[in-house]
């Protein structure tokens, strides 16, 4: 800087780089500009990668096979005249409210018996408790495989020391579809624990302390103050898991690939077998976006215990 | 009086100590029978003699050793290290710019957009990945890794953003107006105050941008044929079964191997993540 000021010359051209610089300060210090900028990245994310292949799904979904021609509803329409569509719907309102209704169950009498227990152990039975969670789902499912596996392998085992006749747990269509469900049920309940858990802590113990002076007994205590307490956190933990478990794909691509007899394809694996394994595109994306309302819906609904919790 | 209390709750505990250990079986069940599989002797494996849950013939290293020198394991490792490593960097930066921007900055559209985000981030890869096979086939991104820096992302990305808005909106607002008066601009502010006070926010947000990639199987599933580009998930789950006799030994070594990373992320980290998770309220 002090070479640059003995010249005119440099010393003018300095000072005009500085305004030009200070002028971009000014405006990374302008908060409309930098908001925009800032959120730029993400903007392009969303509407490039989420909003557009959206609506282009809808538009795959409209194509004949061989993707030259539009034929409007014509693949809704073949879908539902078709028994195995039917059995897949089926098959993933059942996945679905059973694995979330377990999950929910399981997941809240860990968290009541976690909260009981000294501080000190709380923290290391939680932790510990995280651990399906924190597998990736694939490779633990591919574990429960193994468990499953009739003849050299645990279950089975298990169940002729009991007395009880060995299951082909894969094979068969209601102990396959019991299978896909426990995995579910072993993977989501910590996460459902520790919703519930942080929900309980949140509530207030002065509650406990005046209900127990009242005469209120543990399991007044549970129906009037921690249900009621937990309400909307219960609910959001529902909603969310219902998505996440609805649009499952790992579980049964793994365990069963949909078999025996597509008995466990759920709406994920199926629009895979169609539109990726048998190139059927607009068919595939027909499938997936059979979906989108029940969603849509659920989202909805979070949407609004969300904000509400926030309120 | 005070006594009998004294032994209720003792009992009480023993009730839940008993819960509990139920719930551990379960839940540790499969991790402890994966990891006595990949140590068996395949004669152990295949021996219908004895109990199954304990290694009674000797353990092995056999499998592991196999892992490396006979399959395609370390490949599908690079390429899944290399590709959460860097989906882990660009959605953290677009996350942290993203947050810092809608809880701070207040124009126009910013509760829209954070509801917006919100959405996305309920959006399952089961909606999108038919549109995505055809967009990445048009980049000629099929059957390359590349094509999942495009496509975890969003999976990420909403979710990081909605945690870290969290962790900013708790930052003191007196924070920034003595900066902005010392005379820094906003990017300055990120930088030198806002990452190094949310410091707890970024560990999670990156911990669930590694986890997440890590265990990304539906894409690379749908879009990656070749072993050379394959990622650990599937890689482990396609290639390692084939054939007709099962390697239960092999493929659990495997399988076990390839979920230690975010294990042990985890079990370092834990607190970070648990109270990422419960507060942003997240997917399960």
């Amino acid at each position: 800087m002090t070479a640059l000021r003995q010249e005119p010359l440099a010393e003018e051209w300095a000072r005009q780089r500085a305004r030009r610089r200070s002028s971009v300060l000014a405006r990374l210090r302008s908060k409309p500009v930098a908001a925009f900028l800032m959120c730029l990245p993400l903007l392009v994310l969303i509407v490039g990668l989420i909003i557009y292949p959206f609506f282009y799904s809808i538009y795959l979904a409209m194509l004949n096979k061989r993707e030259t021609q539009v034929v409007w509803l014509d693949n809704f329409r073949f879908l539902f005249t078709m028994d195995t569509f039917w059995l897949v719907v089926r098959t993933s309102f059942l996945f679905t409210f059973t694995a979330v209704f377990f999950k929910a169950l399981l997941g809240f009498i860990l968290a009541l018996v976690i909260n009981t227990l000294p501080t000190r152990g709380q923290r290391v039975w939680r932790g510990v408790s995280l651990v399906p969670w924190v597998m990736p789902l694939a490779l633990s499912t591919l574990g429960w495989w193994w468990i499953f596996e009739p003849t050299h392998s645990a279950l089975n085992w298990i169940l002729v020391e009991l007395g009880f006749a060995p299951k082909s747990w894969l094979a068969d269509p209601f102990w396959a579809r019991f299978s896909i469900i426990l995995v579910n049920v072993w993977y989501g309940t910590p996460f459902f624990m520790i919703m519930y858990l942080a929900g309980l802590k949140s509530i207030p113990l002065e509650l406990f302390d005046s209900a127990s002076i009242d005469g209120a007994g543990p399991f007044q205590q549970l129906r009037f103050i921690t249900l009621p307490m937990l309400k909307n956190i219960i609910a959001i933990t529902m909603l969310f898991s219902t998505i996440v478990t609805f649009a499952n794909f790992d579980i049964v691509r793994v365990l069963t690939r949909g078999g025996p007899r597509n008995e466990t394809h759920l709406f994920g694996t199926f629009s895979f077998r169609l539109g990726i394994e048998s190139g059927d595109v607009p068919l595939g994306a027909a499938v997936a976006l059979v979906m989108f309302p029940i969603l849509a819906v659920s989202a909805f609904f979070i949407l609004r215990g969300v904000r509400r919790s926030v309120v | 009086m005070i006594r009998s209390i004294k032994t209720r709750r003792q009992a009480v505990l023993v009730v839940c100590y008993g819960v509990i250990a139920v719930f551990m079986v379960f839940f540790l069940f499969p991790p402890y029978w994966m990891a006595l599989t990949s140590f068996k002797t395949n004669q152990e494996i295949e021996s219908l003699k004895g109990i199954p849950f304990l290694i009674q013939q000797g353990a092995t290293l056999k499998h592991y050793q196999d892992l490396f020198t006979k399959t395609d394991f370390l490949i599908y490792l690079k390429n899944t290290a290399i590709i959460t490593t860097l989906v882990t960097i660009l959605s953290l930066v677009i996350s942290v710019l993203a947050a810092y921007s809608l809880s701070r900055l207040g124009f126009i559209g910013a509760g829209i957009l954070g509801t917006g985000v919100f959405l996305t981030y309920l959006v399952p890869d089961t909606l999108l990945f038919i549109p995505f096979f055809k967009i990445i086939g048009w980049l000629g991104l099929l059957n390359s890794k590349w094509s999942l820096l495009l496509v975890f992302p969003t999976a990420i990305v909403p979710f990081c953003t909605w945690i870290l808005i969290g962790y900013f909106a708790s930052i003191p607002r007196e924070l920034d107006e003595a900066a902005l008066v010392d005379g820094a601009n906003h990017l300055q502010m990120l930088l030198r105050i806002f990452l190094p006070v949310a410091v707890p926010g970024l560990v999670a947000a990156t911990m669930f941008a590694f986890t997440i990639s890590w265990a990304g199987f539906l894409y690379p599933m749908a879009f990656i044929f070749s072993n050379e580009e394959q990622l650990l998930t599937v890689g482990t789950v396609t290639t390692l079964i084939k054939g007709d006799v099962y390697h239960w030994g092999g493929l659990m070594a495997g399988a076990l191997l390839a979920c230690l990373p975010p294990v042990l992320l985890y079990a370092f980290l834990m607190d970070y993540y648990i109270s990422g998770l419960t507060s942003g309220s997240t997917k399960a």
